[in-house]
């Protein structure tokens, strides 16, 4: 694994370059970087920026070609152009912090079932096996139809259907960490199992945390994205690019910006963070991408 | 490799009933019970006393598990709230519909999509292979309603016009031809991905090397030496892919108004019809399961290791 141990090698005498810098050097990384970028940038920026306020009525719905309305109007003659520079931050937010919490639970898991093998193994990569067992979008709208769309339940279901493929690899990474020398001597010392997790393994798992990390980060997108869609995620009169395009989508033919603007949106951030998530996994040589989408 | 087949139906059969009992427990968290959403908010007492007597409400929560899980295995799949149909019967033909179609998707992307893989092997860092890896990523990372929107824009109605994008009863053929092409564009990049990387892995070998050394032809050596050593892998891959297709349609039939499980899935949502949702989740999450443990049976197959140990 690229991260070097500081507990072991304290004075190392030629540093290998870390998972960033080694990343960055992939022309892809740059492009990752430069879209992803953007569309942060439209999604910060833009709730400040917007010439109207997102629920203010300047054209008729579906109209084009009002002066001082750039792209027209939406589904119900709001401004389309000041919906979708509003309409971003939702879906960072929330893609981030389900991605966070799913990826940041998924590793406590997955490091104790690879460090204590046993059992505990046993019974985690069992329960695993069962939430797997559902396909991600399936048990988001199982939960949203019942309880209905809340946000806070929206970042919970995507949280918890990431958890157990990040817990999948981080305890193969794991596995091959606890083999090393300087594992076998914090126990041999007697360290509490607690600190060898925290101090020595955590550390020597990162490059696989990282990748997963981007990797949960794209799927989170998509699937806060087609929520909304689906006009289960966020509810109107919300500015969100994928209710937006579930709102407008009768009115493709007439007025497309309202579905394109929110559409390449989410094409290019998602682009774009699988772009950094190959670089960092490029970099990260001996990790499995995996294959399931 | 027999044992570990049986091992593996095993569990696939104990995830099975394990979604069952999430699926059954998601709807006893519903605020109000049954009764009170067939009759709806202002029924008399009565009434939901007697609908709860017919529905068998007054018994324990684990009486009422079994009994629905009873009904499930004899293919009774309860009465649909919103149209009274029985559940089953009604499904009939969305089910068909989207067989159809993810059929149709897998037929179309799996062979381009492995011959895509196949010739970037042979075509290791040219031109063919950066395009088509870079193609594959932009592709695998965006969400598949993304791609059928981009679709319609280029092809449907606003764009060039070719193909209608919303299905009707009446249309003809061409209106399949954005749905399938959506969901074969959202599938085949894993494929590709695995039949490049599983090619160039084969022709490395050394038995590739041995019979090109031999003196036979490269056709030879591709279709009867490298190609029937990639397979294993690849077809772990799309059996994968397949199973992600039974997800993967709910937001395409919706995009596109297709008369599918995924469009009845949304408008059972919408109608609140517990007992059509609970089928239709079941339904996905049984046929996810069972092409995941194909795609397992295909893997221990493959795999010369495990298929000669211990027979």
């Amino acid at each position: 694994m690229s991260a070097p141990s500081t507990s072991t090698t304290p004075k190392a005498p030629v540093r290998r370059p870390g998972l960033f810098r080694s990343a960055w050097r992939f022309g892809r990384t740059k492009i990752g970087v430069a879209l992803t970028g953007l569309i942060v940038l439209i999604a910060v920026v833009g709730p400040f920026v917007a010439p109207y306020t997102p629920t203010e009525f300047v054209a008729k719905p579906f109209e084009s070609g009002v002066d001082g309305v750039l792209f027209g109007g939406d589904n119900r003659g709001r401004d389309v152009l000041t919906r979708f520079l509003w309409g971003g931050w939702t879906l960072l937010l929330l893609a981030g912090s389900a991605a966070g919490i799913g990826v940041a639970a998924g590793t406590v898991i997955g490091i104790i079932a690879g460090y204590r093998r046993g059992w505990v193994d046993d019974v985690l990569m069992r329960t695993n096996d069962v939430l797997l067992a559902f396909p991600q979008l399936i048990a988001a709208l199982l939960v949203m139809s019942i309880i209905g769309p809340k946000v806070w339940l929206i970042v919970t279901v995507i949280a918890v259907s990431h958890m157990p493929r990040v817990a999948r690899v981080i305890r193969e990474a794991t596995r091959k960490v606890i083999e090393q020398d300087y594992v076998k001597a914090a126990e041999a010392i007697g360290l509490p199992r607690w600190r060898i997790m925290t101090v020595e393994i955590l550390p020597n798992v990162t490059s696989p945390l990282l990748v997963e990390l981007g990797l949960r980060l794209t799927y989170s997108i998509g699937v806060v994205a087609v929520l909304g869609f689906l006009g289960m995620g966020m509810q109107p009169p919300t500015a969100d690019w994928g209710l937006m395009i579930n709102e407008n989508r009768q009115g493709m033919a007439v007025q497309p910006w309202a579905v394109a603007l929110p559409v390449t949106a989410i094409a290019i951030l998602t682009v774009g963070a699988n772009l950094i998530t190959d670089g960092l996994s490029r970099a990260a040589i001996g990790i499995d991408r995996g294959v399931e989408k | 490799m027999f044992r570990l087949i049986v091992v593996r139906l095993f569990f696939g059969a104990l995830t099975l009933w394990a979604v069952s009992l999430v699926v059954f427990a998601a709807t006893q968290a519903l605020p109000g019970d049954a009764a009170q959403l067939i009759l709806g908010r202002d029924a008399t007492p009565e009434r939901l006393e007697a609908l709860r007597d017919q529905l068998d409400l007054h018994e324990p929560v684990a009486v009422q598990y079994i009994q629905w899980l009873q009904g499930i295995v004899q293919g009774d799949l309860g009465t649909s709230f919103s149209n009274r149909q029985p559940v089953a019967e009604y499904l009939a033909s969305p089910v068909q519909s989207s067989m159809t179609l993810m059929g149709l998707s897998a037929l179309v992307a799996t062979p381009i999509a492995l011959f895509v893989g196949a010739f970037s092997a042979l075509r290791r860092d040219r031109g063919f292979d950066h395009s088509a890896s870079m193609g594959t990523l932009v592709l695998a990372s965006v969400p598949e309603f993304v791609i059928g929107i981009l679709l319609i824009l280029l092809l449907g109605p606003g764009g060039l016009d070719l193909f209608p994008s919303v299905y009707a009863r009446e249309g003809g053929p061409e209106q399949w031809v954005l749905p399938v092409l959506t969901l074969a564009l959202a599938v085949a990049p894993p494929i590709v991905r695995m039949m490049r990387a599983t090619m160039i892995e084969v022709l490395e070998s050394e038995y590739v090397q041995q019979a090109r050394l031999k003196g036979m032809s490269e056709r030879t050596v591709l279709w009867r030496h490298a190609a029937p050593n990639a397979i294993g892998p690849v077809a772990q891959v799309v059996a994968l892919q397949l199973a992600w297709l039974a997800g993967g349609v709910v937001a395409i039939e919706f995009l596109f108004n297709f008369p599918g499980v995924g469009k009845v899935l949304m408008d059972a949502i919408e109608d609140r019809d517990v007992p059509l949702v609970q089928a239709v989740v079941l339904l996905i999450a049984g046929i996810y399961i069972l092409v995941n443990l194909i795609a397992d049976v295909i893997g221990l197959a493959a795999n010369p290791k495990v298929r000669v140990a211990n027979r």
